[in-house]
């Protein structure tokens, strides 16, 4: 069957057959393989891409169930030619090892930065417990949460002059 | 000769920004990962690409009648179907002994041992096609306890691991058998404690799926993409089987997403280029999880006991230990595995007298070799449990007692090698012991932060709080007389605006430890200039840098790539200190580290030369958890460590090893274990084996004492494996701590704790 739908903000469109999961059509047929296949099941968050702005595991949404909706991968985050601020900060933190985990990590942490700007130690953890990484036992993931969020809050405070989330989000990484 | 290469079968060429030795640096492929680019194995694609799928047994041991491909090969999409007939060359490889089938013939020997493999256009077609391969077996009894193995038939009659210079045992299914005496085992001491323990199988569980791409040359020869911690070694073993000499065979390192060990061992490399041969199209594998977890051998299970004495005054008097692991089904490196596990029976710590035996055997479980720790793991899990005995025993400081017996230069091993060099075991617990614990925390408290989380399974009543030490060591480099060496090649050239650029070829497998930051930071600071570009690793480039494995990359390939920049260097001075733009310098250097020497068979003491290892590492971890006494559910809260690391060379690398390597001993500890039925395993997926999230990672507080190694170079020794071996002991000290009970055996299970 044919599909349409927008990804990382291109119209795109893939013959796909019904047993077809989202993960597949982006990784082979639309040349987008930053998305990782390391379970397929769901357990791993390899995959973990934003549906409509909601992060899903991409191996357990059928290609066909994203026909007419909005898919944005690890490729697609950043601005133009730019590295989004959540992928900067884990690579200037060292929370990237063999580095299979990490767009699924890095998508996790975007929809996680969306919803709570300035997320303490406690949901940082709970937010990002369904994306396994192998290599790091987390901690530098979680400098790279906290070194985004600050960030996040550095630019907003520019933009709306309110300093304080990012003196809160310092003190968080003091406390850990 | 042209090789088509596949689109995206490696990342380009990548330009350093940031770092010389001692300085923590931004990773060589940092941007390319975290933007999504980087090419993963399963991530390669070359035009008319085929898939390829393994057929495997489903049966711990059967023989096997018939196999009959027609239905599949008749299959839409297929386009090849091969068995054991079809292997061009030898029948058999392996890493140290060549016992294991490309494709099973006569019998099957585990569960999920490759039997037929199929290529077809799309990988849902090749699925199926593997499913239509008809294999008719007649089931055998499957010998699946490693004690009682050596009363059964041989699982190969051949016995493959005999006659290498180990120790004369002929009893049937003995993969290696050692003995280590060493002083007088006989003398008695104040105080005597013993205990067995065990572990189970622990999985590497690399996120990343074995995969590699294969394509033809169109000359017979054949291009393989692979994710591995070996060019060289598997291009010589790939290379018999496909009836080709070695040079006919070019593999490629692509992406690899984790290794641990794990990829020492060939996966799809034969199969793929076979299929390729066969079907003049590249062919692509992509194992999935539940075919991961079959697909490669995993930490050997162990049931250890020991006996320690030691005296009123506080030193250790003689270890006794009896080491059995089943090897599964096939060698891989289980002799290595054996050798380690009995040469590190004590722990760092200085014994007079000691008898160690170790023994691994064949089964028809799954196949067993290297996970990093590499036989100090299941060694450092009883001995540390035996050290806290004793000092009990004694009425000694569990960590005082440690520091009183620590191993330090100028001592004996029990194998008669002498300490030399850097090993600051009391140094490592010192700073350990000096890292100040957190208080405990109040209740109530948010149970995310409980034992059950956000199960939200207590408010705090049964939970206790316990507090663990534990020390452990292993070897650096490869030992026991293995002619080790490490290759690289340094090409300096001048750019089109006259500045001084140098490429570095090295075939070191790169599998997320950091390899590429070594050699970029070695040769800036040896060649004193900004721009270094690590080329792609590959066979054709540059000779064998040897395995990333037994903590002996960081070294080796500091050593090579010092030694070809050094000759850089010198070169680059005859020529006055410049090049012009077509000039360039190109040399390639090799780099050995002392030579070793193999361990007399019967005693078990080195023989010919002063020492079976290069060099030892030491790790000190303290450990604070919480067990819910009436629920068995656990929560590790802190953990603090001293590491030996030598001399850092990108520190922020070094933290990062040191608690990922914390997090895989903590899921030994806790939760991972591949849980078999008669040799069929039952938890082939994440669903099933856990391994540790973030909730399950506490803080890692970790001190690198820097007490530079003299041989090696810059001083600097590996730093993935003394975590893994230490952190296991460490959490499950803290558990008997809180609980009281013994916990023998790891993954702790929540009955243990309760005690039923």
């Amino acid at each position: 069957m044919k599909i349409d739908l927008t990804v990382n903000g291109e119209k795109r469109d893939a013959d796909v057959w019904a047993g077809e999961s989202l993960l597949y059509t982006l990784r082979e047929q639309l040349g987008l393989p930053g998305s990782k296949n390391a379970c397929e099941q769901g357990e791993c968050g390899s995959c973990s891409v934003l549906l409509d702005g909601k992060l899903v595991c991409a191996c357990l949404v059928l290609a066909a169930q994203a026909d007419g909706h909005e898919v944005v991968t690890v490729e697609g985050l950043g601005e133009e030619g730019e590295l989004h601020r959540v992928q900067e900060a884990f690579a200037e933190t060292g929370a990237v090892q063999c580095g299979f985990c990490t767009p699924g990590l890095i998508v996790a942490t975007v929809a996680l930065l969306e919803e709570k700007p300035d997320p303490t130690d406690d949901e940082v953890r709970e937010a990002l417990s369904g994306n396994l990484c192998r290599c790091t036992g987390y901690a530098k993931i979680f400098d790279a949460v906290r070194t985004a969020a600050a960030a996040g809050a550095e630019t907003s405070a520019g933009a709306e002059t309110d300093a304080g989330a990012g003196g809160e989000a310092a003190e968080n990484g003091a406390s850990y | 000769m042209s090789t088509p290469t596949p689109e995206t079968a490696q990342a380009p060429a990548r330009k350093l920004e940031i770092g010389r030795v001692g300085e923590s640096a931004r990773r060589v492929d940092a941007i390319p990962k975290v933007a999504g680019e980087f090419a993963y194995a399963s991530d390669l694609f070359a035009a008319e690409m085929l898939w390829g799928h393994t057929v495997r047994s489903p049966h711990a041991h059967a023989l096997i009648r018939a196999i009959d491909t027609s239905k599949a090969l008749g299959m839409p999409g297929v386009h090849a179907v091969l068995t054991h007939e079809d292997v061009p060359g030898a029948k058999r490889y392996g890493l140290e002994f060549q016992d294991q089938p490309v494709l099973a013939f006569e019998r099957v020997r585990y569960y999920g041992e490759p039997v037929a493999i199929v290529a077809a256009e799309h990988p849902e077609q090749a699925r199926r096609a593997a499913e239509a391969v008809h294999v008719e077996y007649e089931e055998l009894d499957p010998i699946t306890d490693p004690a009682t193995a050596p009363d059964r038939e041989a699982i190969h009659p051949e016995a493959w691991t005999q006659g290498h210079g180990y120790r004369d045992d002929p009893r049937p299914n003995v993969v290696r058998s050692i003995v280590i005496r060493h002083g007088d085992p006989d003398a008695q001491g104040d105080v005597s404690v013993e205990g067995t323990y065990e572990l189970g199988i622990q999985d590497q569980a690399f996120l990343g799926p074995e995969s590699g791409l294969a394509v033809p040359d169109g000359e017979g020869g054949v291009d393989i993409y692979v994710a591995t911690q070996w060019l060289h070694v598997d291009r010589d073993q790939v290379a018999p089987c496909l009836g080709l000499t070695p040079n006919r065979v070019r593999i490629h390192l692509a992406g690899v997403g984790g290794a641990f060990g794990g990829r020492e061992d060939l996966s799809m490399q034969i199969h793929g280029a076979m299929l390729a041969l066969h079907t003049n199209r590249p062919v692509k594998f992509v194992y999935n999880r539940e075919e991961s977890f079959v697909g490669h051998i995993h930490r050997h299970p162990a049931r250890i006991w020991m006996e320690h004495r030691g005296n009123r005054d506080g030193k250790l008097v003689a270890v006794h230990a009896k080491i059995l692991l089943d090897g599964g089904a096939y060698a891989s490196s289980s002799t290595a595995v054996t050798s380690n596990a009995a040469s590190f029976a004590c722990g760092p710590y200085a014994v007079p007298n000691a008898h160690i035996e170790a023994e691994c055997m064949y089964t028809n479980n799954p196949p067993c070799g290297a996970m990093r720790g590499f036989g100090s793991v299941q060694s450092c899990f009883a001995h540390e449990a035996q050290m806290d005995k004793l000092a009990d025993a004694l009425g000694i400081g569990r960590i005082d007692f440690r520091e009183r017996n620590a191993l330090g230069p100028g001592d004996v091993l029990p194998t008669g090698q002498i300490v030399t060099g850097s090993f600051p075991v009391a140094d490592v617990i010192k700073r350990c012991a000096e890292i100040p614990i957190p208080e405990p925390e109040e209740l109530p408290r948010d149970p995310i932060r409980l034992p059950g989380g956000a199960g939200n399974t207590t408010r705090g009543e049964g939970v206790r709080r316990g507090v663990g030490f534990a020390v452990g060591f292993k070897n650096i480099c490869y030992s026991e007389g293995f002619d080790d060496f490490c290759a690289a090649r340094v090409r300096l050239f001048a750019d089109a605006d006259g500045e001084l650029v140098a490429e570095v070829y090295s075939a070191a497998a790169e599998v997320g430890q950091g390899v590429v930051n070594v050699m970029a930071q070695v040769a800036r600071t040896e060649l004193d200039i900004e721009n270094v570009v690590v080329a792609p690793h590959s066979t054709d480039a540059v000779a064998s840098a040897g395995s990333s494995s037994a903590s002996r990359q960081t070294w080796m390939t500091a050593g090579a790539v010092q030694l070809a920049c050094q000759e850089v260097r010198s070169e680059l001075a005859r020529r006055g200190g410049k090049l012009e733009l077509g000039d360039e310098i190109d040399a390639e250097r090799v780099y050995r580290h002392a030579r070793t020497f193999p361990l007399d068979p019967d005693t078990g003491q080195v023989v010919g030369g002063d020492k079976a290892h290069v060099a030892f590492a030491c790790s000190a971890m303290r450990v604070v958890a919480e067990v819910d006494v009436e629920l068995g559910l656990t929560r590790v809260v802190w953990i603090g460590t001293a590491q030996d690391v030598g001399r850092a060379i990108n520190p922020q690398a070094v933290y990062g090893q040191i608690e990922g390597g914390t997090a895989q001993g903590l899921g030994l500890a806790l939760m991972e274990e591949i849980q078999t039925k008669d040799g069929l395993i039952t938890n082939a997926s994440f669903t099933d084996y856990l391994i540790p999230t973030a909730l399950d990672m506490p803080p890692v507080v970790s001190e690198l004492v820097e007490d530079p190694e003299p041989d090696a170079p810059y001083g600097a020794k590996g730093v993935g494996e003394p975590p893994t071996v230490v952190s296991t002991a460490a959490i499950v000290a803290a558990l008997r701590a809180g609980t009281g009970r013994d916990l023998t055996r790891v993954p702790v299970r929540p009955d243990e704790i309760v005690g039923l």
